[in-house]
């Protein structure tokens, strides 16, 4: 986009912006800060500890990165191993497929049958945490739930899904939260390609992959990027899952947010909650540079 | 769009429609019915025996009244006004001065603030409102939750900022208007409509939060809704059906009407930068 001329002068526009500015600055840029910090202490909530931590260096890393445990359940290296499948699953394979399905679906399409699926999808995604939470262990469960009463009488069988199938379960749960995000940024996407591209398409009796591989696609591409990019993070950082499963059973479903909330309101160890708190941040940040990146290649190369 | 449509894609929009819709609408159907049902069923089905007992029921938890009517509201309402203003100034700013790198600036902001959220950011944002004697307040909670929402409010929010003309503001300052007096009685007024999608966006957000309240309040008279739910649970853990199907149900309702306000007066889309 074109910079626009300026109204008034960078003084105004920072009185403005000084607000604004204040909450990044304490709630966000000091966090992330501190938290570097924090992770080199032994930092708890009560005991000696807490009023004056002292400086432990890498313990609190050395203790995450001991590969004689990590792998074991309920350690550092499980949770995230859960997390990159949770991630894989539920964010690329779940939500990003799901949303640019259903937008290509109603790609040129106005009326009800849209209005239907559209409207469900974002209830999906606005009810409070709690509430779909619990919706949810109901569908799922075993004896009465409604999926099992469904899969039943097709004769498919009654599986226990959140025993049998913990990590499944949640990333079912987690594709039905969050599409609505990617639906409606690959639908407005979608809106801003000119009709005339495709009508010359349709002209030349194109099938409908061919319009989505040749036309749609190459030029969804930084939209995809971008949709990619947040829900990873974003999945990243969930922390509805516990309210589903608890991370259980037998840590099954410890997705490293839950794992992070275990250590350090649990268990109140800060230090140690503080250094996962870095090694995901770490990962999160080297994901968005990339995308950055990939993003400005993109912008050079179109 | 009047466009020919074969039957064949026609039975195939129909069919996937309803595959679709199923998906989404399953796991929130039995939610529609249980509170009103006399007898515990998980399984979605019409009950035999319809009763408003339920909410009786709910109606004398008095704790679990005063998270959804009081607290809730303190917070939710505390986190729409911080944010609705906080980000309307700061959008105007953005859109009305030359900044090098805005556009990048706002990005950078969204993803930083995806980088540092959920339960990595908590820990130092517990000890910052532990120090602050912030703790156990709703201010605290009002606060940290204005923090996270920010970048995005401000990201919906320049949508609607950047379409309005400058013509009426730049002549406003020829004839000496102060920039606030511009900002309060030419652009606010033309910006209205973004406010609202940005104050019913972060009412929504912070009336759902569990994770934030969960972690820096403390005393039970303070807690919203959202943990409240969990005192329709038995001690050993599990909940009483009915009676949570029946508080999610008025815990939920708010967040419908708001819908249904936002998509009756603006059509809900995607509020944000797909015009680059």
């Amino acid at each position: 986009m074109e910079q626009q001329r300026g109204v008034f002068s960078s003084r105004v526009g920072l009185a403005f912006l000084t607000p604004a500015l204040f909450f990044v600055v304490v709630f966000l840029l000091f966090p992330f800060v501190w938290i570097f910090y924090l992770s080199f202490t032994n930092q708890t909530l009560t005991g000696a500890s807490a009023l004056s931590p002292s400086f432990v260096g890498l313990e609190n890393y050395a203790r995450l990165f001991d590969f004689d445990r990590w792998a074991r359940a309920g350690e550092f290296g499980s949770a995230l191993w859960i997390t990159i499948q949770f991630v894989l699953g539920s964010a690329l394979l779940g939500q990003a497929v799901v949303g640019l399905t259903i937008a290509w679906a109603f790609y040129r399409r106005k009326g009800l049958l849209r209005e239907i699926v559209f409207t469900l999808a974002v209830l999906a995604w606005i009810i409070p945490d709690v509430v779909v939470a619990f919706a949810w262990s109901a569908f799922l469960d075993y004896e009465q739930g409604t999926l099992n009463a469904i899969l039943g009488a097709l004769g498919l069988g009654r599986p226990d899904w959140l025993f049998r199938y913990p990590l499944i379960s949640i990333i079912l749960f987690n594709t039905w939260r969050g599409s609505a995000f990617s639906i409606l940024l690959f639908s407005s996407a979608l809106e801003t390609i000119p009709p005339s591209y495709v009508e010359t398409a349709d002209v030349v009796g194109a099938s409908a992959w061919q319009k989505f591989r040749d036309i749609l696609f190459p030029l969804l591409r930084g939209h995809i990027l971008t949709d990619l990019i947040l829900i990873t993070l974003w999945t990243f950082n969930v922390f509805t899952p516990y309210l589903l499963t608890g991370g259980g059973p037998t840590f099954k479903t410890e997705v490293v947010s839950i794992y992070i909330y275990r250590t350090a309101f649990k268990f109140f160890e800060f230090g140690k909650g503080g250094a996962i708190a870095v090694v995901v941040m770490l990962i999160n940040l080297t994901l968005a540079m990339g995308y950055l990146a990939m993003l400005r290649r993109q912008k050079a190369s179109a | 769009m009047n466009r020919y449509e074969s039957p064949l894609a026609r039975v195939g929009i129909v069919l996937f429609t309803m595959l679709a819709a199923s998906f989404f609408a399953l796991p929130l159907l039995w939610l529609a019915t249980a509170p009103f049902d006399a007898r515990v069923n998980l399984t979605v089905h019409i009950p035999a025996e319809l009763t408003l007992d339920n909410f009786r029921a709910v109606f004398q938890n008095s704790f679990a009244v005063r998270a959804l009517l009081v607290n809730n509201l303190i917070i939710a309402g505390g986190a729409m006004l911080t944010v609705a203003t906080v980000a309307t100034l700061a959008s105007y700013g953005l859109s009305r001065t030359r900044i090098p790198g805005r556009d990048i600036l706002v990005y950078v902001l969204i993803l930083f603030s995806s980088v540092v959220g959920g339960t990595a950011a908590m820990v130092p944002l517990f000890l910052l409102a532990y120090h602050l004697g912030l703790v156990d307040t709703h201010i605290g909670v009002i606060l940290v939750m204005s923090g996270g929402l920010l970048p995005s409010a401000i990201f919906i929010m320049r949508d609607f900022v950047d379409t309005i003309p400058r013509s009426y503001e730049e002549a406003a300052l020829v004839f000496g208007a102060s920039p606030l007096h511009i900002f309060r009685d030419i652009a606010f007024p033309l910006v209205r409509p973004g406010v609202a999608v940005v104050a019913i966006w972060a009412f929504v957000n912070a009336w759902g939060a569990f994770l934030i309240p969960v972690v820096l309040l403390r005393s039970p008279h303070n807690m919203p809704a959202s943990v409240a739910l969990y005192s329709f649970y038995s001690e050993a853990g599990t909940p009483v059906h009915t009676l949570v199907a029946a508080y999610a149900f008025l815990y939920t309702i708010p967040v419908l009407v708001l819908y249904l306000i936002v998509n009756w007066r603006f059509g809900f889309r995607f509020f944000g930068g797909i015009k680059r």
